[in-house]
């Protein structure tokens, strides 16, 4: 008997699995033959970005070469682009070539969809569809030539991304305000832009293109409707694809959106199946691989009469951009009736969101840490109910299948050594236990300081205390919790910010609300507090809360007992000039201030001056060139230096130099407490750094950075934190210990005091990886774009000008 | 030293009302300063919308009210923290009874604010 004849048309993903899955069922029923569009074997599509990113050849993602064709005795018409299906005749048509046919596999996948922009036929306008695509695009990218990627969805960031690794600069440009909406949530999206800007992607959000504007024919940028220009030499459209129905349309074939098939793959003629990107399944279009795979599947079973069938697929992505880890399935967003689970860790960019609906996952988000992704997609697919392992669920398959059905010290026991306890820093059970045993470890802050477990977001902390326990028995006793923040809660500081950030609050209100604060707005104890904790965690984001700050952080200068106010202005390293001296001389006699003093921290204070003459003050003080010295808030103060080897027959390094560095990066930032710097050019130590919050003695060799030193209501000496060899190292570390120390300690507490509570040793490792202490200055620079503004400049330009007036004049001069 | 404007024990003086701006001139959660010839007023506006006014004077060591952090209907004093009720004037939990800030009458109509003073 003869083989039936099996034609696919597609060469594509689709085409060629459907082909595998006939053959597995049934190796010898057909003689197939397979016309493709791209005069190439077939390849995964879903690598084209690697390929770009030149992170991959073509031929490490070819996925059936000749031989396949040849082995399984396939005809490959590649580059045949079919141009009719005469159904009566059962004949596909090809240029030239017509093949007789049993049964159709309809597998021509989708077309990019091309924005009808103005200028959208230049030379340097293309899609990212198919290999040529990606060929004519790093055609284009010469290093330092700039690429616009229209669409912020899976495609666009991958196609920029791409770009990007060749040395291009390249924009997403973005008509939503959020990348990826369709996969990701704000926080996750808010995430991704960091970390493309990273990778050297910059994204434009909310942004109507209007026109492509080119010069002889050729692109040279992107016309936005606000009336910016993203300058351009290359620009990919990757705002979405169509499905390619106009072969089936043309043949009469039922079509919505797609292809018309039922739940057997079969389109409105019973001879013709159709699969992938192509077609309709209940409605439905799909554009990724999972679902594609489900339908080919069924595709074989209908070819081969092996029943089953098809029934539409739970969606779930991943994002191929390189070192950024991103998943997301289902109701990923939430909504009425759904609570979320969610995990954040800033340390290391991690983002962990898990959908809860009727006691069941219905949708995760996992941003940076997405290896359990395919575990939360198993059981949000499966409806398997998780009240018994919601505590653990967040942490992953590993502690949570380690802990099932057990009791809760009998299931730490049972975890393996391997298994990770601290997700924040990475510290696996046997780390713990093996610090406990050898190093005697009695403590939870002991741990702490040893192995970093717990320190980070603290939500591990039962577990560690749990190992404690298992080790030492009797001998260990939980701490009882440090005390709540003030009397309107019961939380403690740590708590709180660790809910700010896990729960993404991002206002005191939303705080209070979620905290079950007792009070309807706080008091004077932790409004303060919460409005340092929501600058700390959502830099350029939240909105500072005028309201809910101490007057001196309010007005920007220093309340005296007579309700007077001081002014210091900022003095770079302690180096002044006889301009400013003048200047400052020139105020204090214009507004008759009676008081002038030169402060512990080289610079210079202007005493008693009334609070409707500080705007006045600044201005003159603005236009000699100083700025805010901040040294009425929990902020950085003053960076104390010698004169190092400017000067200095002893000085071993430009210690005022360095110092001027500091305060220049580090002014404007607000922090738990006050933070004083000091930079001493030899170990003599004139600056007095070892008791500043942060200090740097240079020597011969290098920079010895010191921290958690006092000199007021305590007297402390610094400790030693490290020694570097360079003044960049020097610079960058500084900043990361600022970071690190806004990140963690409690409001109002000094270094000294936040390094006796968590230890100088966990410090240390917070800071020991150099990717760490990057990430780390990063977020630091990022926090410091919105807050090295000076405030009087602000303020002498109107902002809150009622502060410093009057409600009302018009009783001065009423009856007395 | 500031002189009271009224006292509130014995017969209600009668009163002056001046218009003195409108509620909304202060913040949620805030205060103004409203000099007088008495010595400076505070105005102060919670976060429910309720307007109260007092001298500006802590019963402390006189620190200016109308600068602290407004809380519920209650200021934190700027300059050691005592807690004051905007109500009464008088001190909260262990302050209470050691000394109050006089009350200043304020009525609200239409959204102005009116400060009563005792005719001259």
């Amino acid at each position: 008997m003869s083989r039936e004849r099996l034609v696919v048309i597609g060469n594509g993903m689709a085409g060629c699995r459907a082909v595998q899955e006939v053959l597995k069922r049934d190796p010898d029923r057909y003689d197939i033959t397979i016309f493709g569009a791209e005069p190439r074997v077939n390849y995964d599509r879903i690598m084209l970005s690697p390929v770009l990113a030149g992170e991959k050849s073509f031929s490490d993602i070819v996925i059936n070469g000749h031989d396949w064709y040849r082995d399984n005795g396939i005809v490959l018409h590649a580059g045949a682009a079919v141009t009719a299906i005469d159904r009566d005749a059962r004949i596909v048509r090809a240029d030239g070539i017509d093949a007789a046919y049993d049964r159709v596999i309809l597998a021509m996948g989708s077309d990019p969809i091309r924005l009808p922009l103005p200028g959208a036929d230049l030379n340097g306008v293309v899609t990212f569809r198919d290999l040529d695509d990606g060929e004519q695009m790093v055609a284009a990218a010469k290093p330092g030539a700039r690429a616009v990627v229209i669409g912020g969805g899976l495609l666009g960031i991958e196609a920029a991304y791409g770009l990007a690794r060749r040395g291009m600069a390249a924009t997403v440009v973005h008509l939503m305000d959020v990348l990826m909406e369709r996969q990701l949530d704000a926080s996750a999206s808010f995430l991704l832009g960091d970390a493309l800007v990273a990778r050297g992607v910059e994204t434009v959000l909310g942004a109507h293109s209007e026109e492509i504007v080119g010069d002889n024919g050729r692109v040279t940028g992107l016309r936005l409707k606000d009336g910016r220009t993203q300058p351009c030499d290359i620009l990919v459209m990757a705002v979405g694809i169509r499905p390619a129905t106009a072969l089936a349309k043309a043949a009469g074939l039922e079509v919505n959106r797609g292809i018309v098939v039922d739940d057997a793959m079969t389109t409105s003629d019973p001879r013709i199946v159709a699969v992938g990107e192509c077609v309709e399944h209940r409605g439905q279009c799909y554009g990724l691989v999972a679902p594609i795979w489900d339908m080919c599947r069924t595709v074989g079973d209908t070819l081969t009469d092996s029943g089953g069938g098809y029934r539409g697929s739970a969606l779930s992505t991943r994002l191929k951009v390189s070192g950024v880890d991103v998943f997301s399935a289902g109701k990923f967003g939430g909504g009425e009736g759904c609570e979320d689970i969610v995990f954040r860790d800033a340390g290391r960019g991690v983002y962990k969101r898990i959908v809860l609906e009727n006691g069941k996952v219905a949708g995760a988000v996992l941003f940076g840490d997405a290896a359990d992704g395919a575990w939360y997609f198993d059981l949000m697919r499966s409806g398997a109910p998780i009240a018994d392992i919601r505590e653990t669920l967040i942490f992953g398959q590993a502690i949570t299948e380690g802990l099932r059905g057990l009791d809760p010290s009998a299931a730490v026991a049972a975890m393996p050594d391997g298994a990770e306890i601290c997700g924040c820093n990475g510290v696996c059970k046997g780390v713990i236990t093996g610090a406990i045993a050898t190093q005697g470890l009695t403590t939870l802050d002991a741990v702490r300081g040893v192995t970093k477990a717990s320190a980070s977001c603290g939500s591990c902390t039962p577990l560690v205390e749990k190992l404690l326990g298992l080790m030492l028995g009797d001998g260990f006793k939980a701490a009882t919790g440090p005390a709540p923040m003030c009397k309107c809660t019961t939380h403690d500081h740590g708590h709180v910010r660790r809910a700010i950030v896990a729960e993404a609050l991002k206002s005191l209100p939303a705080a209070m609300q979620a905290l079950e604060w007792s009070t309807p707005d706080g008091c004077a104890s932790c409004r303060p507090a919460l409005n340092y904790y929501m600058i700390c965690a959502w830099p350029g984001e939240y909105r500072d809360d005028k309201q809910s700050r101490f007057i001196n952080e309010r007005v920007h200068a220093n309340i005296q007992k007579d309700g007077t106010y001081s002014v210091v202005p900022r003095m770079w390293g302690g180096m002044t000039t006889p301009d400013e001296l003048r200047a400052i001389a020139d105020v204090a006699d214009k507004f008759a201030i009676p008081a002038v003093k030169v402060t512990g921290g080289q610079r210079i204070d202007l005493l008693g001056v009334k609070k409707d003459d500080l705007p006045a003050v600044w201005a003159d003080l603005n236009a000699a060139g100083m700025v805010s010295g901040h040294a009425y808030g929990k902020a950085l103060r003053t960076v104390k230096t010698c004169v190092g080897t400017d000067w200095c027959r002893f000085g071993t390094q430009d210690s005022t130099g360095l110092g001027i560095r500091l305060e220049k990066f580090l002014w404007g930032s607000w922090t738990p407490a006050k933070v004083k710097l000091g930079v001493s050019g030899c170990p003599r130590n004139c600056a007095e750094a070892t008791c500043k919050d942060i200090g740097i003695i240079c020597v011969d060799s290098g920079y010895e950075i010191h921290i958690g030193g006092a000199a007021g209501l305590h007297i402390r000496g610094t400790e030693l934190l490290t020694k570097v060899a360079t003044e960049t190292e020097a610079f960058w570390t500084v900043c990361a210990i600022v970071q690190i120390y806004r990140e963690q300690a409690w409001y109002l507490e000094r270094i000294y005091k936040w390094m006796d509570r968590v230890g100088l040793e966990a410090i240390k490792a917070f800071l020991a990886d150099p990717d760490d202490r990057k990430a780390l200055f990063e977020r630091f620079a990022f926090s410091q774009r919105t807050s090295r503004l000076d405030p009087w400049a602000e303020r002498v330009a109107g902002r809150h000008a009622e502060e410093f007036q009057p409600l009302s004049r018009r009783l001065e001069f009423a009856p007395a | 030293m500031t002189v009271p404007i009224i006292s509130l024990e014995g017969a209600a003086p009668a009163l002056i009302w001046t218009d003195v701006g409108a509620v909304t001139d202060i913040p949620l959660r805030g205060a103004r300063r409203l000099p007088s010839p008495r010595g400076d007023i505070a105005v102060f506006r919670t976060g429910d919308n309720r307007v109260f006014a007092l001298l500006d004077s802590c019963p402390h060591k006189g620190g200016p009210l109308s600068q602290g952090i407004v809380h519920a209907a209650s200021v934190t004093c700027p300059l050691h923290g005592r807690v004051i009720d905007l109500a009464t004037g008088d001190g909260m939990g262990a302050d209470k009874g050691r000394g109050c800030a006089p009350v200043v009458p304020l009525d609200v109509r239409e959204g102005r604010l009116l400060i009563g003073l005792v005719e001259a």
